[in-house]
């Protein structure tokens, strides 16, 4: 009986194993090596500080081209932000509002309850500002690739000043290692210095990434750390109640033959 | 067994004029049960606990969701970010999801290798099977409502299906659509009917557990209860046994919830969906991948019948066909347990679904697990005709062929043997 137990729990491990992994593996392009992230594993937090340097740099870098439109600035006390931050942040922004009494839409200093702005008014902008290409928002962007973090990661320092010998590299477009096809239209948006840390992290490419990153899986799942934590309570406790269970069990079956 | 007699008046008199409680009294607390289930009898009351979980969860959902193309994505994102514990209860109904068909499977798979399905037991059997389908359709249609890319193009390709069909295939998939493509019509009718099929599963639940108390629960053995020292009284000994695994089984399901919720859902999905743009691989969930698995592989014609007609007939098929096997398998023995040369087939089986699911999940181009030369095509074909070729070949044949071993005369025999052994 009990052999066929952990047949079963063994053939659930399976399939879910066997399944997550193979509808993943798909698509051509090399897999970006995985990075350590301050949030791995079952008790990995956010570093409130990289959050905030990567905010920097979607500020100053991104958010020229890339929307993120389900962030208000309100979240942003998620990333340690208090309020007058929020309040100084958002006030940085201009806001379109309306119609007025007089039916004219007018614009005012954002508030903390508005959501980041649109860097283009609508897709067609968009594209014309782009050479075709719609930037995509950025609020779910470390969910909605396959490899998350790793990938935002290995695609920023993935650039290649020349095509490799033979590669057909259309006008316009830019060499990517991890990018399906390789041919991506956004430039390589990171260089050194690009941002000035104010903590003295060290402004490189590869920093500006990893904050980046870091940033995006918070816009991602700013849920992660609550997540986490209630996790761990649940599970301690189903672990107890489990073994009461167990135990209770054990002592009704004791005088049955089974 | 007599109508107990109730010492509290309140009760009586309910019992008196509705015997509801008589009726739980004897279904759930003197049914009489095979005192040697094993564990894998634990995931008949898991899929309904689960069933339970899913229909509460998804009434909070809908409290919190916009079922229009326009809004449905925002909407669900919104219930992520801003409704209170909106990520823990979507979660839970995401991977709740999963975790139904990976409970009905063992479920399904348990009845296969115990043959459950056999004399008295096929109209539980056939129920069992309209449960699955009832299940498909909700779980096709709630992963829709999100309005992702996969959502959106999964919808494209499942309903395309139904376009093989001659002469009505496409007023047919045009009436499903509610207009020429997949669009705001479509994703409304699917958010009503994915919110009433559950309740068709609750009713059908309630025919199959109506079904399973009049012809009692088969057991390892495979031989029905004869006298009462085979048997024990539900409630406590399988209530208990139940909430245990069932502890067990929320360990599993919680790990996920909170630990790695999206593992099994799809990347693309989190992107909104947008019709100018094809995703480059169009995947199903992965409890639909070994059925998505037997429709690519039908890539030839057969007297003129296009290949995606054949191909659908197939993925249909596939499952239809377990509503006949009571009838294919030829063998008087129920348990494989006894079944020297039948056991090794049903593993082969159970091997098979697997690499269905694998070949489901790959582009038919691509290799076989790397090994060069076998496509997934040609691995997927093989598999496909080994899945039919189990219950129309391997079933009726070895049933007849085989010498089973000796039967136990009894339950009560065969556990006291297995005592006297360990």
């Amino acid at each position: 009986m009990r052999k066929f137990a952990l047949t079963a729990i063994a053939a659930a491990f399976a399939v879910t194993a066997f399944t997550g992994g193979t509808a993943k593996a798909a698509g051509d392009a090399p897999v970006p090596a995985a990075q350590d992230w301050s949030w791995d594993g079952i008790f990995g937090t956010y570093d409130r500080a990289q959050l905030q340097r990567g905010f920097q740099v979607y500020k100053a870098v991104c958010a020229s081209c890339h929307s993120l439109r389900f962030i208000a600035f309100r979240n942003l006390d998620g990333i340690g932000f208090n309020e007058d931050q929020i309040k100084a942040i958002a006030a940085e922004y201009d806001v379109e509002d309306g119609p007025n009494d007089d039916g004219d839409m007018f614009t005012r200093p954002g508030k903390p309850s508005d959501y980041f702005p649109s860097p283009f008014p609508n897709e067609k902008a968009a594209a014309a500002s782009n050479g075709g290409a719609i930037p995509p928002d950025l609020s779910l962007m470390n969910k909605a690739r396959v490899g998350g973090p790793d990938y935002v990661f290995g695609l920023l320092t993935g650039y290649e000043e020349e095509a490799p010998e033979g590669f057909d590299l259309a006008d316009g477009k830019h060499y990517n290692h991890y990018f399906p096809g390789h041919q991506i239209s956004m430039a390589p948006p990171l260089y050194d210095e690009a941002v000035e840390y104010t903590d003295g992290t060290p402004a490189t490419v590869e920093q500006h990434a990893r904050d980046i990153s870091a940033f995006l899986n918070w816009t991602a799942q700013p849920e992660l750390e609550a997540r986490k934590a209630l996790g761990i309570k649940v599970i301690l406790f189903l672990i107890v109640l489990t073994a009461m269970l167990y135990a209770v069990k054990r002592k009704i079956w004791r005088d049955i033959e089974h | 067994m007599s109508a107990p007699q109730w010492n509290n008046k309140v009760v009586k008199w309910v019992d008196d004029r509705l015997p509801v409680i008589s009726m739980l009294h004897h279904s759930a607390y003197e049914y009489p049960t095979p005192k040697n289930l094993s564990y894998m009898w634990n995931f008949g009351s898991l899929a309904g606990f689960v069933l339970v979980t899913m229909i509460l969860s998804g009434i909070f959902l809908v409290m919190n969701y916009t079922p229009h193309t326009s809004m449905a994505f925002e909407s669900v994102e919104r219930i992520m970010r801003d409704v209170n514990y909106g990520w823990l209860i979507r979660y839970i109904h995401m991977n709740g999801a999963s975790m139904f068909f990976i409970v009905v499977f063992l479920h399904m798979f348990r009845g296969l290798y115990y043959g459950s399905y056999k004399a008295p037991r096929e109209m539980l059997w056939w129920i069992g099977i309209l449960i699955l389908l009832a299940m498909m359709a909700t779980a096709f249609m709630g992963y829709v409502l999100p309005w992702g890319q996969m959502s959106f193009w999964g919808a494209t390709v499942i309903t395309n299906l139904f376009s093989a069909f001659p002469i009505i295939g496409d007023p047919l998939v045009t009436w499903l659509w509610g207009g020429f493509s997949v669009d705001n019509p479509t994703l409304n009718r699917f958010f009503s009917l994915h919110y009433l099929m559950p309740f068709i599963i609750l009713g059908l639940v309630v025919l199959h557990v109506w079904a399973l108390h009049s012809v009692r629960s088969n057991n390892p053995t495979g031989v029905e209860i004869k006298t009462p020292q085979d048997s024990i009284p539900f409630h406590p000994y399988y209530t208990i046994k139940d909430l245990f695994g069932m502890g067990v089984f929320l360990i599993f399901f919680c790990g996920f919830v909170f630990f790695a919720p999206d593992y099994l859902g799809h990347p693309d999905n989190y992107i909104p969906a947008n019709p100018l743009v094809t995703p480059p691989h169009i995947v199903p969930e992965w409890y639909f991948l070994p059925f998505y698995a037997i429709l690519r592989s039908i890539d030839f014609t057969i007297f003129g019948i296009p290949a995606k007609l054949l191909g659908v007939l197939a993925m249909f098929a596939s499952i239809v066909i377990l509503f006949v096997i009571p009838w294919l398998d030829t063998s008087k023995v129920r348990s494989s347990k006894f079944r020297p040369v039948y056991k090794w087939f049903f593993w082969l089986f159970v091997v098979d679904t697997f690499i269905l699911g694998y070949c489901g999940a790959k582009a038919p181009d691509d290799y076989f697990m790397g090994v060069p030369g076998l496509k997934v095509i040609v691995m997927g074909q093989l598999s496909t005709l080994y899945y039919f070729a189990h219950f129309l070949v391997v079933m009726p044949l070895v049933g007849k062929m085989e010498r089973p071993k000796p039967l136990p005369a009894s339950i009560s025999e065969s556990v006291l043997k297995e005592g006297a052994n360990a």
